[in-house]
C-alpha cells in the first residue's frame, strides 16, 4: 500500500479496516470519531477517491494509492482547503477538521454548489458549520458583521485565529490517542445486561485462557472507596455513591469487569468469555415512581451526600420568596404547564478515554480526554492511596467537551491495571459505549406556573422540577440547583416558589452537559411566560422589559445561594432591542405553511458558586518569547488563544510570541478545570495576574497568577426565529435565527461569534432532533449515530449573532462568560415560534417532524 | 470499524465458498459499520472482476451486485429516479465510491433506496445458491421484513436486472424525513405503465415493500381503498417517525404521485 507517496508493506489484519491501518502506520490525522461510517472524521482517498476509512476493509488497499491529511500539503506549502480552513477558522475542537478537508478537497464545482448535501457525511459538533461552509467557499467573507480587521494594534479585541489552527488543518495537533505507546496493553470491559442486580460470581478461566489476555478485574480486585464520576473543585458537592467496580450494578452498561490484553481483540474476546452469575433486583426506570421504589443505595446515607436514599432522592429543594398564592390571587392571567426534556448526549467527536504508564520514576502518567486534569489527579490519588505527587494526568487537544468530560469514566481503571501491571494500558470508549456507559443531559419534567397583571407586572413564578440522574448522583444535585437559579433570578418577581427534586432511577447516569441544567428550566419557564404575555396582551420583548432585572438589583431565588453573584455589567436591555428589531424583518414563507415568531431569554452566572481556582505563571524565554503556563484544558473552547492575546497585550508582544503549555498537572500547581464557562473569567484572571507581575518585577523573569473564582457577574443571551411549518407534514423550517449576546468585553469576536453559532446549533439538535431513548427494560436503544441524528450542514440554519456594549467590573479586562450560554434560550424560543405558527403549545422536546404534525391532529 | 473475531478473507468468494461464520463481503460500507461478532471469515465478492453494469440491446440493464452507487449514479445518471434514490441514501457520496448495489438491497432496511429503485422498476435479481444453482426472484419479493431477505444460507446475490420499458417510463418520486438529508422515513415512487395504469411502490414507511398495481388510472378514491390495505402495524415504528405520521405521509405523497402521473 502506498501512503502519502511512501510504501508500506505491513500486511493489513483480516478483519481490520482502513482507519486503524492508517493510525498504526503513525497517520494520527485520520481519527475515530463513530467508527460507523456516518461522521467523516475518518476521510481519506484512496487512489483519489474520498472514502470513509472505517468502513473501508484495510486488505482491499493494498496495491492502492492512499492521501491522508498528512500528506495532502505540497512541498510548497498548505493545500488550498487547508489555508481556507485556517483563514476561516472553520473548526473548533478540531477532531472533525481533517475529515472536513479531506472531504472538501474531493469535491467538483458541482458539489460545492450544494453543501447541505456534499457535506451530509461531515459532522461538526463545536461549530454549527457556518465557519466550516465558509473555509469550504475559501474564506471569512460572511464573517463581516461581527469581526473588526485583525492584527491591528491590541491583541485582545481582535479576531486571532487559534494558537493550534495550523496543526490541526494539517491533521499534527495531538489528541488523546494520538501518540505511540510502545508495548501498551488494551482495556475493554464487560457491561451489566441488568438494570439492577447484585453479582454473585464472575468466573474469568475462560477469559484468562484467551492468547493475549493480561489480566482481568472485578469489584474484588478494587480499594473498596466511595467517589463520584463527577469533577467539582469541592468534592462533596456530589454524592459518594459509586465504586471502580461494584459488586451491585445499577444500570444496563454499568461496568461489570475489565478485561486487559495485548490487543484490543483479546480484550473483547476475552469479555465474551467472562461468565457472570447476577442475582436480579427490582428496577426503577421511570422517575416518577422512584420516590415509592425500593432504593437503589440503600445502603449509603445522609453521609454519603444523599438526601433521602432510602427513598431515591439524591438532592431537593424547597423554598419561596413571598407568597405565590397571593401572587396568583393578585394575577388577571395566570397559565401553567408541564415540560419534558429528554436524556441528550454530548456526541463529542472524540470519545472518552484515556492512556497510562509509569514514568522513569516510577510515577503513574495518565493521558486523557477531559476537562479537568487537575480534579482527576486529586480523585486517582485518592483512590489508589498515592501522594498527588506521584500522579501525573495530563490531556492533549481534546476532541470536544461540552461538559461530558468533566466526569472521570477511564482514568480509574486504566490506572488501577497500569499500577497492577506496571505496564502502559489504554482504554478507548467506542461511539455504541458513549450512548451506553458514558453520561447524558438530565433529563427533567418542569411544570411552571406564572400569573402577571394586565399592566405587565408578573406577580407569581411557581417551579416543580424533577430530575432524573440516572443511577448515579454525578452532578445531580447541582444540575438541579443551577437550573432552578438563574432562570428565576433573571426576573424580579416578589413572589417565587421551588420545589425541586433529584431522584435515583435504574438507568445510564446522566452528567454535566453544556447549560448545566438551565436549558431545561428555562424551557418551562420562557414558554410559560409567553403565554403569559399572550394573555394578557402584552408582546413577548415588552413582558420581559418590565420584569427582568436592572443594574442594583439583587440576583434572587428560592433557596439559600453564595451571595458573590452580582450584576457587574447589564447588556439585557440591548439585547432585547436586538429581538425586537429583528421582528420587524420580513421572509418568505411557501404557500399554505404557517409562520411564526418567538423569542426567549437566559442568564448565566459566570463561573459556579463556591471556588473555581485557577494559576498561571509566564517565564520570559531567551529568545524574546515567553512561555504560559495554564492548566486549563483546550477543546475548542479558545480560551488558550484568549489566554494568549490578553498575556500578549500586558507584556507588549505579540501572540505569535506567547509558547502555551497547558492541561498537564506538571505545569502548574492547579486548575479547577475548564467547565462552568470560566476558560475566560477565571484562568484568563490568573494569566493577566501572571503576565502583570511579570510586568512588574521583569527582573525575576518569572510572574504567576492566581484567581479563585470569586466574586462573578452574569452574562445574558436572547434568541430569536421565525419559523414555518408545513401543515400537511410537520416540516418545520427555521427562516431567521438571530442571536443576541452580553458577554462584556468581546476578547475575540470571531472566536465568540463562533462559540455562539456552535451553542445555538448544538441546542438546534437537542430541539430539532436528537433524544437518547431508554426502553422499558431500563437499555439505551439508540446507540450509533444513525438512530441519533446529528445536526448536518443542511439542519443548520444561519444565525446572525450580536454583541452588546458592556464592560464587566469584574471579569478580566471587562470580559464575561459565554460558552454554555448560547444553548439556554434556543429550545424556549422555538417552542414559542411554533406556538406563533400553529396555536399549539408544544411542551415535550425534541420537536421532530413526525410529533409536530401530531401535535397539530391532537 | 475493526471486526475482530475475522480471521480471514477469501478473496475473489466463489458460490461454493461460504460456511457457517462467512458473511459476503460487497463494499464493506454495512458489514464494517456493526459489531459483527460471529463473523470469522470474509467472502469478498468485488474481487471476482463482474461487470458493474452492462446495457443489452432490448434496454434492459444488468446490474451487478458488486456494482457502486457511484458507478450507477454516473452510468443511470440520465434517469431521474435512479438520481433520486441515489440521492435518497442517508450516506454521502464518499459512501457512494465503496457500497455496493447488492449490499444495500441484502441489508434489507426499510429505508435501503436501491431496494425502492428495483422494486419500483420491476427488476429481477440473480441469486447463486453454493451448489451453483441459480434462480430468479422479483424485486419486490427479495426483502420479506426489516434486515430479512429470501436468500438462503451460503446464498449470494450476483446481480440485478432493469427491464428496459419499466427504465423508460415515467414515474414520481416523493420522499419523506424527519431531516432533509436524512434517512428516509417514506419513499413513494410511482409508474406509469405505457399502456395505462399505474404501479405505486411503497418503501421506508413499511417493514417491508409494498407494491399496489392498477391496470387503468385509478381515482382518488380507488387509491385511498388500495392503501388501506397497509394497516398501522405495517408500517415501522423507530426513531426516523412514527407510525400514524408515515402511514398519513404514504397516503398524502401517493395521492401527489397519482395526480402527478393520472391528471
Amino acid at each position: 500500500m502506498e501512503i502519502n507517496g511512501e510504501t508500506h508493506s505491513g500486511e493489513p489484519r483480516p478483519g481490520q479496516c482502513l482507519r486503524t491501518y492508517l493510525r498504526e502506520q503513525g497517520c494520527f490525522g485520520v481519527k475515530k470519531g463513530c467508527d460507523s461510517g456516518d461522521c467523516g472524521a475518518c476521510t481519506v482517498h484512496v487512489d483519489g477517491r474520498p472514502v470513509h476509512s472505517c468502513v473501508y476493509p484495510a486488505f482491499r488497499a493494498q496495491g492502492r494509492s492512499v492521501t491522508t491529511i498528512e500528506g495532502l500539503a505540497g512541498d510548497d506549502g498548505l493545500h488550498p482547503v487547508q489555508q481556507s480552513f485556517l483563514d476561516a477558522q472553520g473548526f473548533q475542537c478540531g477532531f472533525c477538521t481533517a475529515g472536513m478537508i479531506m472531504t472538501t478537497a474531493a469535491l467538483t464545482p458541482e458539489q460545492r454548489e450544494d453543501l447541505p448535501r456534499s457535506l451530509k457525511g461531515n459532522l461538526c459538533r463545536c461549530t454549527g458549520y457556518r465557519a466550516v461552509t465558509d473555509a469550504v467557499r475559501g474564506g471569512p467573507e460572511s464573517c463581516a458583521p461581527a469581526c473588526p480587521a485583525p492584527g491591528t494594534g491590541r491583541a485582545v479585541g481582535s479576531s486571532l485565529g487559534a494558537p493550534a489552527g495550523p496543526a490541526v488543518v494539517t491533521g499534527t495537533a495531538r489528541y488523546t490517542f494520538d501518540i505511540d505507546v510502545p508495548g501498551v496493553l488494551h482495556l475493554k470491559v464487560l457491561r451489566s445486561p441488568h438494570a439492577h442486580a447484585r453479582i454473585v460470581a464472575i468466573d474469568a478461566s475462560a477469559a484468562l485462557a484467551v492468547p493475549g489476555v493480561e489480566a482481568v478485574f472485578t469489584h474484588a480486585d478494587v480499594p473498596d472507596v466511595l467517589f463520584s464520576t463527577a469533577q467539582h473543585e469541592t468534592e462533596s458537592e456530589d454524592p459518594y455513591d459509586t465504586r471502580i467496580l461494584d459488586d451491585v450494578v445499577r444500570f444496563i452498561g454499568q461496568r461489570v469487569a475489565a478485561v486487559v490484553a495485548s490487543s484490543e481483540a483479546a480484550a473483547e474476546e476475552g469479555c465474551r468469555r467472562l461468565v457472570v452469575t447476577y442475582s436480579l433486583l427490582a428496577a426503577v426506570v421511570d422517575p416518577s415512581s422512584a420516590v415509592t421504589s425500593p432504593p437503589i443505595h440503600g445502603d449509603k446515607s445522609e453521609s454519603d451526600g444523599i438526601s433521602r436514599a432510602s427513598s431515591n432522592v439524591v438532592g431537593e429543594l424547597h423554598a419561596s420568596i413571598g407568597d405565590v398564592s397571593a401572587g396568583f390571587s393578585a394575577a388577571d392571567f395566570v397559565y401553567g404547564a408541564t415540560f419534558r426534556t429528554p436524556r441528550v448526549q454530548h456526541a463529542s467527536l472524540e470519545t472518552h478515554g484515556s492512556v497510562g504508564w509509569l514514568d522513569d520514576d516510577g510515577r503513574l502518567v495518565i493521558r486523557s480526554s477531559t476537562q479537568t486534569p487537575f480534579l482527576t489527579r486529586r480523585l486517582l490519588a485518592r483512590l489508589y492511596d498515592l501522594p498527588t505527587d506521584r500522579v501525573r494526568v495530563m490531556a492533549g487537544r481534546v476532541g470536544g467537551g461540552f461538559g461530558g468530560k468533566q466526569e472521570m469514566l477511564t482514568e480509574d481503571l486504566v490506572a488501577l491495571a497500569v499500577l497492577r501491571l506496571g505496564r502502559p494500558v489504554r482504554w478507548e470508549y467506542t461511539r455504541t459505549e458513549q450512548f451506553t456507559g458514558a453520561t447524558t443531559r438530565h433529563p427533567f419534567v418542569v411544570t411552571a406556573t406564572a400569573g402577571a397583571r394586565r399592566d405587565g407586572t408578573l406577580t407569581a413564578l411557581q417551579l416543580d422540577v424533577l430530575v432524573d440522574t440516572g443511577a448515579y448522583g454525578n452532578h445531580g444535585r447541582s444540575v438541579m440547583f443551577h437550573g432552578c437559579h438563574e432562570t428565576l433570578a433573571v426576573y424580579r418577581c416578589a413572589n417565587m416558589r421551588t420545589d425541586a427534586m433529584t431522584v435515583y432511577t435504574n438507568t445510564v447516569p446522566a452528567g454535566a452537559f453544556r447549560g448545566y441544567g438551565l436549558g431545561q428550566v428555562t424551557f418551562a419557564v420562557e414558554q410559560v411566560l409567553d403565554e403569559v404575555a399572550r394573555g394578557i396582551g402584552m408582546d413577548p420583548v415588552t413582558f420581559r422589559e418590565r420584569n427582568v432585572v436592572r443594574p442594583g438589583d439583587d440576583l434572587t431565588a428560592p433557596g439559600e445561594h453564595v451571595d458573590d453573584l452580582g450584576i457587574a455589567s447589564y447588556g439585557l436591555d440591548q439585547c432585547l432591542d436586538r429581538i425586537r428589531a429583528a421582528g420587524l424583518t420580513q421572509d418568505d414563507a411557501p404557500d399554505g405553511w404557517l409562520v411564526g415568531e418567538g423569542m426567549a431569554i437566559a442568564m448565566i452566572a459566570a463561573g459556579p458558586p463556591g471556588g473555581h481556582f485557577a494559576d498561571a505563571t509566564i517565564r520570559t524565554l531567551p529568545d524574546g518569547r515567553y512561555e504560559l503556563s495554564v492548566g486549563t484544558a483546550e477543546f475548542g473552547n479558545g480560551s488558550t488563544t484568549v489566554h494568549a492575546q490578553i498575556a500578549a497585550d500586558e507584556l507588549g508582544t505579540t501572540p505569535d510570541r506567547i509558547v502555551i503549555r497547558q492541561s498537564d498537572t506538571d505545569v502548574v500547581a492547579h486548575d479547577t478545570g475548564a467547565f462552568a464557562s470560566t476558560g475566560v473569567v477565571v484562568a484568563g484572571r490568573a494569566v493577566l495576574r501572571a503576565a502583570r507581575s511579570l510586568k512588574q518585577s521583569p527582573e525575576t523573569g518569572v510572574g504567576r497568577g492566581h484567581f479563585d473564582g470569586t466574586p462573578r457577574s452574569v452574562a445574558f443571551n436572547a434568541q430569536w426565529f421565525r419559523v414555518a411549518i408545513d401543515p400537511d407534514t410537520g416540516e418545520l423550517r427555521i427562516l431567521r435565527s438571530v442571536h443576541s449576546a452580553d458577554a462584556g468585553t468581546v476578547m475575540n469576536p470571531g472566536q465568540l461569534r463562533g462559540q455562539i453559532e456552535g451553542g445555538v446549533a448544538q441546542a438546534l439538535g437537542a430541539t430539532l432532533s436528537e433524544h437518547v431513548d431508554i426502553d422499558a427494560d431500563g437499555r439505551v436503544t439508540t446507540t450509533t449515530f444513525r438512530q441519533y441524528h446529528l445536526p448536518t450542514v443542511a439542519d443548520t440554519p444561519f444565525t446572525e449573532v450580536h454583541f452588546a456594549d458592556t464592560t464587566d467590573a469584574i471579569g478580566p479586562l471587562g470580559a464575561k462568560s459565554m460558552s454554555e450560554s448560547p444553548f439556554n434560550p434556543v429550545s424556549p424560543a422555538l417552542g414559542n415560534a411554533i406556538r406563533d405558527a400553529t396555536g399549539v403549545r408544544m411542551t415535550e422536546l425534541p420537536y421532530t417532524a413526525d410529533r409536530i404534525w401530531q401535535a397539530l391532529q391532537d | 470499524m475493526d471486526l475482530h473475531t475475522v480471521t480471514e478473507v477469501i478473496s475473489p468468494a466463489a458460490p461454493g465458498s461460504w460456511r457457517p461464520g462467512d458473511a459476503w463481503l460487497g463494499g464493506g460500507t454495512a458489514l464494517f459499520s456493526e459489531p459483527r461478532p460471529d463473523v470469522r471469515r470474509l467472502l469478498d465478492l468485488p474481487s471476482a472482476g463482474w461487470p458493474s453494469l452492462r446495457v443489452h440491446d432490448d434496454g434492459a440493464v444488468e446490474i451487478a451486485a458488486t456494482c457502486t452507487i457511484a458507478d450507477l449514479a454516473e452510468r443511470l445518471a440520465r434517469h431521474g429516479i435512479v438520481r433520486q434514490c441515489c440521492h435518497a441514501f442517508l450516506a454521502s457520496f464518499k459512501i457512494w465510491n465503496v457500497a455496493t448495489v447488492g449490499g444495500n438491497l441484502c441489508a434489507a432496511l426499510p429505508a435501503g433506496p436501491m431496494i425502492s429503485l428495483t422494486v419500483a422498476l420491476d427488476a429481477t435479481l440473480l441469486l447463486l445458491g453454493p451448489d451453483g444453482t441459480q434462480r430468479v426472484v422479483p424485486a419486490a419479493d427479495f426483502v420479506t421484513g426489516q434486515g430479512t431477505t429470501l436468500l438462503r444460507d451460503g446464498e449470494l446475490l450476483r446481480s440485478i436486472r432493469l427491464p428496459g420499458e419499466a427504465l423508460g417510463s415515467r414515474t414520481a418520486y416523493r420522499r419523506g424525513s424527519l431531516h432533509r438529508h436524512g434517512r428516509s422515513a417514506v419513499l413513494v415512487i410511482g409508474r406509469a405503465e405505457p399502456a395505462g395504469g399505474l404501479s405505486l411502490t411503497i418503501t421506508a414507511a413499511t417493514h417491508r415493500p409494498h407494491v399496489l398495481r392498477f391496470p387503468s388510472s385509478p381515482s382518488a378514491t380507488d387509491l385511498a381503498e388500495a392503501l388501506a390495505v397497509l394497516s398501522l402495524a405495517d408500517y415501522v415504528d423507530d426513531v426516523h417517525g412514527r407510525p400514524l405520521w408515515r402511514q398519513h405521509l404514504t397516503r398524502h405523497y401517493a395521492e401527489q404521485i397519482r395526480a402527478e402521473l393520472v391528471e
